[in-house]
């Protein structure tokens, strides 16, 4: 009934095989994330830096950018960059915060920057939008969403840790940071704005990718009661082979959800959809190679006086 | 034949029925009148002004620090206790006795001075300071904040914005929500001045100029600028003799002569008792209308006036206009610093709302049409199952009344294409059963129990990453966590409960002889 079918009933590929040439990619990758982000640093927003923001859009025609720039360079309000925003017609800019470090309230200087800037081209440019985040706000906004991530992994770590056993917890969470950590390499390589919504992205990736390694591990846990006989390697492939349609048919709709967001969904969210589909690619990734890889080197199956499998989790094992 | 028991087909239909009448009701109604329950649109959306301001309580204390120095000199000379070094340092105020036998009894003196937040320290039995303790502050902070709302509140009211939303956020900060306003520089400007006014006399006993030119200000009298003329100054007797709360009413007028405009107001019975009597005891002395610590107008008094008076200054139409506003809401407590602002205009809005929706049927569409071709006839009930899931989200988002934002939308269509996962995960185990030889039903049931575990760890890890992200700050962020974490509640709900209907009813009304495989288990009628 079905037009076609992507991936046939009896796939099976021997994923465990690929594990060292994954490690090392992974490797590298987690490298290359974190010098990034010490060399190069992360573009933040306003958000987390403090200043503002003005969004504009033409009365009629292209905007020239180029034009723009040095005409607003001429205020003499400092850092100020400009950036064609989601069509030809509107420009973002961005300034600094006016008083350096000082300005932790609309000050006067900041008061007049803003109206500097709209007075210069209200001739030409429709407003659309006015952001202006205080240096303490921006501080603080920092500290909270540094507080929301730490809270979001904790608690997805204990949850984990409640519901499986410490291996499978171990691997979990490392899979999690190496997800975490690969999409801030991304941010901090493409210099795209990293900004409140783009937290709000690594929290979801985080859920988005625990929720696949938990499809696995379940699995992978269940086989394990199954087939007593076979070696991690063994069950762990057996289970990839058993949950890889699900992982790839979730990760498709999943990301054809996300390009209608990306596409249609407007600049403001641009950066968020992309850093979502990126965590998607490589939670479904991690999931599969960094938290099962992981997994198999643990002792899966403690000698039966070791406490490690609580009782109940032997007893309703299915036959 | 598959048998659920009556009461599961029973729950699912009511809970569905119910989501979708509240959905398609919310619609209708939100069409009318935007009232009673109903899902609202973010001011990123709408179009609107987000502002966060600080109380500056910093400015509270020192103006208190520095009120209780005057009172200090004045109750230290009055019991005859020679002190010096009588200085405000931002929060803390210090002296020093000038004899060692006087000190006990200046500390006791000081105490009934005080007010009850602060405390009193001394060191080497010669010095005396006074702060406020960390809960008295506290206190204080709490007072003046919540005073500060209600002057703010009484202002924007007066500028006539529709639903504003005015709330205390954290210690000393309030958040303020202005729907439909994109240009908030009026507001601003409004919450911009503390407006404190009053009446003071001009010291006569000596003359600006020179007060200015030695630097000697004399004790109990202040020197304070003009507000046309920043260089012109007035020396003032620092006592307030009738301020702002003793207004009744000011209304913007014109001068009965000049025709200047003017802001005319009346006094309530203390007031005008007080001006009354003052008045009457200066004719002929210069009388100072100070506002937010600048000079209005110094004029003679001329005769005695009682309740009714006006205030005059060089003001345009506009200025009276704002002043009367100003002073009948009453003055703030303390200055409101801008700390945060996001102001969206409607054509911004209005773009958005539109790339949100193009984006959500896009995502819906092209979800289904993923689902409808690896999946067949199931997939469509998977995509019915989606169908259900929002109107069940969108229930739910009406009855909390939480407000839409465009992460917001951006969060329904994730869950869109995250949602169909637990049918996926039914599916593909119940493909596996009839793999492995189970006849249909058996499949069904093993299937959907097998799965059922798995989908719950699996949502309940995304929900604690999204109710978290509530705690992240800004109202759009907000917005995202909010649909993200009902989408995931209600897709387990859509999958675990009413999938199974759908499938169970599916299986018994058309009896697929093969439905999810192609070749096997076709033993099942």
């Amino acid at each position: 009934m079905a037009l076609f079918r992507f991936i046939p009933a009896d796939f099976t590929i021997a994923f465990m095989n690929g594990r060292g040439l994954a490690s090392m990619f992974s490797a590298l990758l987690i490298a290359g994330s974190i010098l990034f982000w010490l060399l190069v640093g992360l573009n933040t927003g306003i958000d987390f830096r403090g200043g503002f923001v003005i969004e504009v859009k033409t009365l009629q025609g292209k905007t020239d950018v180029e034009a723009l720039r040095e005409e607003l360079g001429d205020l003499q309000l400092g850092d100020i960059s400009l950036q064609e925003f989601g069509s030809d017609r509107e420009v973002l800019i961005r300034v600094q915060s006016q008083d350096e470090g000082l300005a932790t309230d609309l000050s006067d200087a900041n008061k007049q920057a803003i109206k500097l800037v709209q007075d210069q081209i209200a001739d030409r440019y429709e407003i659309r939008r006015t952001e202006f985040v205080g240096a303490v706000v921006g501080d603080e906004l920092k500290q909270n969403a540094i507080y929301a991530v730490i809270a979001a992994l904790g608690s997805i770590m204990i949850y984990i840790w409640f519901r499986f056993e410490w291996p499978f917890a171990v691997s979990a969470i490392l899979a999690l940071a190496h997800d975490i950590i690969t999409t801030i390499g991304l941010f901090s390589l493409t210099g795209i704005e990293f900004n409140l919504a783009t937290v709000a992205a690594l929290l979801t990736i985080a859920g988005y990718s625990i929720n696949d390694t938990v499809v696995i591990f379940d699995r992978i846990r269940e086989n394990l009661k199954k087939y007593k006989s076979w070696d991690n390697d063994k069950i762990i492939n057996v289970s990839l082979n058993q949950t890889i349609s699900r992982t790839l048919m979730t990760s498709i709709t999943t990301l054809i959800a996300l390009s209608a967001i990306y596409f249609f969904g407007g600049a403001v969210l641009g950066g968020f959809a992309l850093a979502m589909i990126w965590g998607v690619l490589i939670g479904t990734y991690s999931s599969i190679y960094v938290a099962s890889s992981i997994l198999s080197r643990f002792d899966l199956r403690p000698s039966d006086d070791d406490d490690m499998l609580p009782t109940h989790e032997r007893n309703d094992s299915t036959p | 034949m598959i048998r659920l028991s009556s009461w599961f087909y029973n729950l699912s239909i009511v809970i569905v029925l119910l989501a979708a009448s509240v959905a398609v009701s919310t619609v209708v109604m939100h069409n009318d009148d935007g009232g009673g329950i109903g899902v609202n649109l973010g001011l990123d959306l709408q179009g609107g002004s987000y502002l966060l301001l600080e109380v500056d309580m910093d400015a509270v204390v020192q103006e208190r620090m520095d009120n209780l120095a005057e009172t200090v000199r004045v109750g230290m000379r009055n019991n005859r206790i020679g002190i010096s070094n009588l200085s405000v340092s931002s929060d803390q105020l210090s002296f020093n006795v000038r004899e060692q036998v006087a000190f006990v009894e200046a500390r006791e003196i000081l105490n009934g001075l005080i007010s009850p937040e602060m405390v009193v320290m001394t060191s080497d039995n010669a010095m005396l300071s006074v702060q406020f303790d960390e809960a008295g502050l506290a206190r204080l902070t709490t007072l003046t904040v919540g005073q500060a709302i209600e002057i703010v509140r009484a202002r924007v009211d007066e500028t006539g914005t529709k639903e504003p939303v005015i709330q205390r956020q954290g210690r000393n900060r309030i958040l303020l929500q202005l729907p439909g306003v994109d240009n908030p520089e009026q507001v601003k400007s409004l919450l911009g001045k503390t407006a404190k006014l009053g009446f003071q006399l001009v010291d006569i006993s000596a003359t600006a100029e020179s007060v200015k030119a030695s630097g000697r200000v004399p004790p109990g009298s202040e020197l304070l600028p003009s507000r046309d003329n920043p260089d012109q100054h007035y020396l003032l007797n620092k006592r307030v003799l009738v301020s702002g709360e003793m207004l009744e009413d000011a209304r913007p007028s014109f001068d009965g002569q000049s025709n200047e405009p003017v802001v005319s107001f009346t006094l309530n019975s203390t007031g005008a008792e007080r001006f009354g009597r003052v008045t009457g005891q200066n004719i002929g002395r210069p009388f100072a209308i100070v506002l937010d610590d600048e000079v209005v107008s110094a004029p003679v008094i001329r005769g005695q006036i009682f309740a009714n008076g006006q205030i005059s200054g060089g003001f345009s139409v506009e200025e009276t206009n704002e002043l009367s506003l100003l002073l009948r809401s009453g003055a703030l407590p303390a200055p409101l610093l801008v700390v945060e602002e996001r102001s969206v205009g409607p054509g911004l809005g209005s773009d958005s709302i539109k790339a949100g929706q193009v984006a959500s049927i896009v995502g819906l569409s092209g979800v289904a049409i993923f689902m409808i071709s690896s999946y067949g006839m199931i997939g469509l009930l998977a995509v019915f199952a989606v169908f259900i899931n929002m109107l069940l989200l969108y229930g739910q988002l009406s009855i909390l009344g939480a407000t839409l934002t465009l992460p917001g939308i951006a969060g329904i269509v994730l869950t869109i294409g995250m949602a169909v996962d637990a049918n996926i995960i039914i599916f593909e185990r119940i493909k596996e059963e009839l793999r492995a030889g189970r006849k249909l039903s058996t499949a069904f049931k093993t299937g959907f129990n097998q799965a059922t575990g798995t989908i719950i760890d699996a949502n309940l890890t995304t929900l604690a990453a999204a109710l978290f992200l509530y705690f992240l700050g800004s109202g759009p962020i907000k917005g995202f966590s909010v649909t993200i974490s009902v989408g995931v509640i209600s897709s387990m709900f859509s999958t675990i409960v009413v999938m199974r209907v759908l499938l169970a009813l599916w299986i018994n009304t058309i009896k697929p002889s093969s439905i999810l495989i192609p070749k096997s288990a076709a033993g099942d009628k």
